[in-house]
């Protein structure tokens, strides 16, 4: 694998200028993620627009490039979703970074940027790192829902 | 603060004349693998032991009564003696204690042995107190968290100065009369240092306590004499020094281990079985129930010879170099911090660092790409990582097989990571 292929400058642009890692003081629903293991931790914010849609997605917390970058083009790409959409996306997402996914006209189609964490399902110790901003979303959904 | 290295001893490190010798590193010459505190590169000739054993003498052994059994036998316990001199212990009159050797999976597995049966022998009850270090590795605590959950013990914990030394304020104020058991690690996984083992024996035994010993980061790198320690029981894993993976020893004094209840029960560790109760073997078969890995053994015996046929004193001192080499080199970088001692000749095979602002996986994960290998995380010591204010490091560690070029590259390496962060690679 190339040295860029992950952390190309695309990627890195979410890591140094992140366009959603803030707070949302008038949040619909606020959840915590963890991966114990790293030390990651983020606190995601969703607010709801009245059809019950995905207005804004927010995060907050510290992690390696990969769950901060992950987490920054999710929020992107949550936007206008429905919950049973960002759910499938959250899934299509895991597929992915597991390996069990593999068509990638799909994937670019689907997950936009996101897509560009492909490589990640090489890279096993990595996968928790990508997940978590998405297994944190579909958890709060689901509480949620 | 130590000097730098030397011409001389530079020209030392440049080529690994060991490499050759390992055939994973062999077939890989761009590989660095700079973590062999996790696990070591096996030589041909432990690979080539393993096979040996299957080929020549593979029976059950202790059981059979045919002459292969027995062969097998033979070869358990001469890799007993070989490990009992390799340790240094020896009796009185300079014997190996090899019935003093016991065979485990691992370190880990030793250690929980000794604090289970340990702990039942002292009579380990609510008031008592078990000591044991801020810098072990989870191994050597999570062990003596269990039995203090038990008992109604209580579990201490010796902390570092600044200089990461254990001092001897903190000795005298935390082992005491209500001291049961001490168990330190004699080199931390982590930062690399040293504890001074002899110093908090005396102290243990002062107030009669026990004193055991994680050996996994010390025996690979230097000579380990475990009578001149005084440690009561020694644990460490042979496949940190270039024996097979699923073999850990445990030394004791004998007195102690035959006080010890059994661990794990069943064959092969009796001597005769009514409905209703047992009588044990002798130690070392009473802590080693079941089909024992009489391979491993064999093979282990091998990497001790291996160890002995190239001067432990010169791959110390090789290693020594190594490790200085790394850690100056770090501190070289303006963007990476040493999280141990600055000085670099304190460094026993292992330095953690962080490179500023960069996640250790991060780190770690660049560098794979480049084929280096170093470990991010918290070593299975997150208490110790708490207590220095870290959540992860990066850690690079060196066996006597490394050479320049490796800690060369993991500098070049570095670089790269961080003009990836930092817009320019």
């Amino acid at each position: 694998m190339d040295i860029t292929s992950l952390y190309n400058e695309q990627f890195m642009d979410h890591v140094t200028h992140p366009d959603y890692k803030y707070s949302i003081a008038d949040a619909h629903f606020v959840h915590d993620g963890v991966n114990p293991s790293c030390g990651d931790e983020l606190k995601l914010y969703i607010k709801l627009d009245d059809e019950g849609k995905i207005d804004e997605c927010a995060y907050t917390g510290h992690g390696c490039a990969v769950s901060m970058a992950s987490a920054d083009m999710m929020s992107d790409l949550m936007v206008g979703r429905t919950p049973e959409e960002a759910l499938a996306l959250c899934d299509l997402f895991k597929g992915m970074v597991t390996g069990s996914e593999t068509d990638t006209d799909k994937l670019e189609e689907e997950l936009d940027e996101a897509a560009l964490l492909a490589d990640v399902s090489h890279m096993p110790s990595r996968v928790k790192c990508a997940e978590l901003a998405w297994r944190t979303l579909s958890e709060m959904l689901k509480e949620n829902g | 603060m130590g000097a730098m290295l030397s011409p001389d001893e530079l020209r030392q490190i440049e080529l690994s004349p060991y490499k050759q010798d390992f055939p994973l590193l062999a077939n890989n010459p761009n590989l660095a693998f700079l973590d062999s505190a996790a696990t070591a590169q096996r030589p041909a000739v432990v690979l080539d032991a393993e096979r040996t054993f299957y080929e020549t003498m593979n029976a059950n052994p202790l059981r059979g009564l045919y002459r292969l059994s027995v062969e097998a036998t033979q070869a358990i316990a001469r890799a007993r003696a070989h490990i009992a001199r390799f340790i240094g212990a020896t009796d009185e009159a300079g014997n190996p204690q090899a019935d003093a050797i016991v065979f485990t999976r691992n370190a880990s597995e030793a250690l929980n042995l000794v604090a289970t049966c340990l702990s039942e022998a002292a009579g380990i009850k609510a008031g008592d107190e078990i000591v044991v270090s801020i810098m072990e590795h989870h191994s050597n605590l999570i062990p003596w968290q269990q039995v203090c959950k038990r008992t109604g013990a209580t579990l201490k914990f010796l902390r570092l100065d600044d200089d990461f030394e254990i001092s001897d304020k903190e000795i005298a104020e935390k082992i005491g009369d209500r001291t049961k058991i001490v168990s330190v690690t004699q080199v931390s996984n982590v930062l690399g240092v040293t504890n001074d083992i002899k110093k908090i024996a005396a102290a243990a035994h002062a107030h009669g306590a026990y004193c055991v010993v994680d050996g996994a980061q010390s025996t690979p790198h230097m000579r380990v004499n475990v009578r001149e320690l005084d440690a009561d029981l020694f644990a460490f894993s042979a496949h940190k020094l270039g024996g097979p993976l699923g073999i850990g020893v445990l030394w004791g004094k004998p007195e102690i281990l035959d006080a010890m209840p059994p661990f794990l029960t069943g064959g092969e560790m009796i001597d005769s079985v009514t409905e209703t109760d047992a009588v044990f073997s002798p130690v070392p078969q009473k802590f080693e129930a079941g089909t024992q890995d009489a391979a491993g053994a064999y093979a282990t015996d091998a990497a001790l010879t291996y160890l002995e046929d190239h001067d432990m004193d010169a791959l110390e001192a090789r290693e020594r170099l190594l490790a200085r080499y790394l850690a100056e080199q770090l501190q070289q970088k303006d963007y990476v911090t040493i999280v141990g001692p600055a000085d670099p000749a304190r460094h026993v095979g292992a330095v953690s660092f962080e490179v500023r602002d960069i996640h250790p996986h991060d780190v770690a994960s660049i560098l794979d790409m480049s084929d280096i290998c170093i470990r991010a995380g918290h070593h299975c010591a997150q208490p110790l990582l708490n207590y220095l204010g870290h959540r992860s490091t990066c850690r690079a560690s060196v066996a006597f097989y490394n050479d320049k070029a490796d800690i060369d590259k993991l500098m070049v390496g570095l670089d790269q990571v961080w003009g990836i962060f930092h817009g320019h690679h």
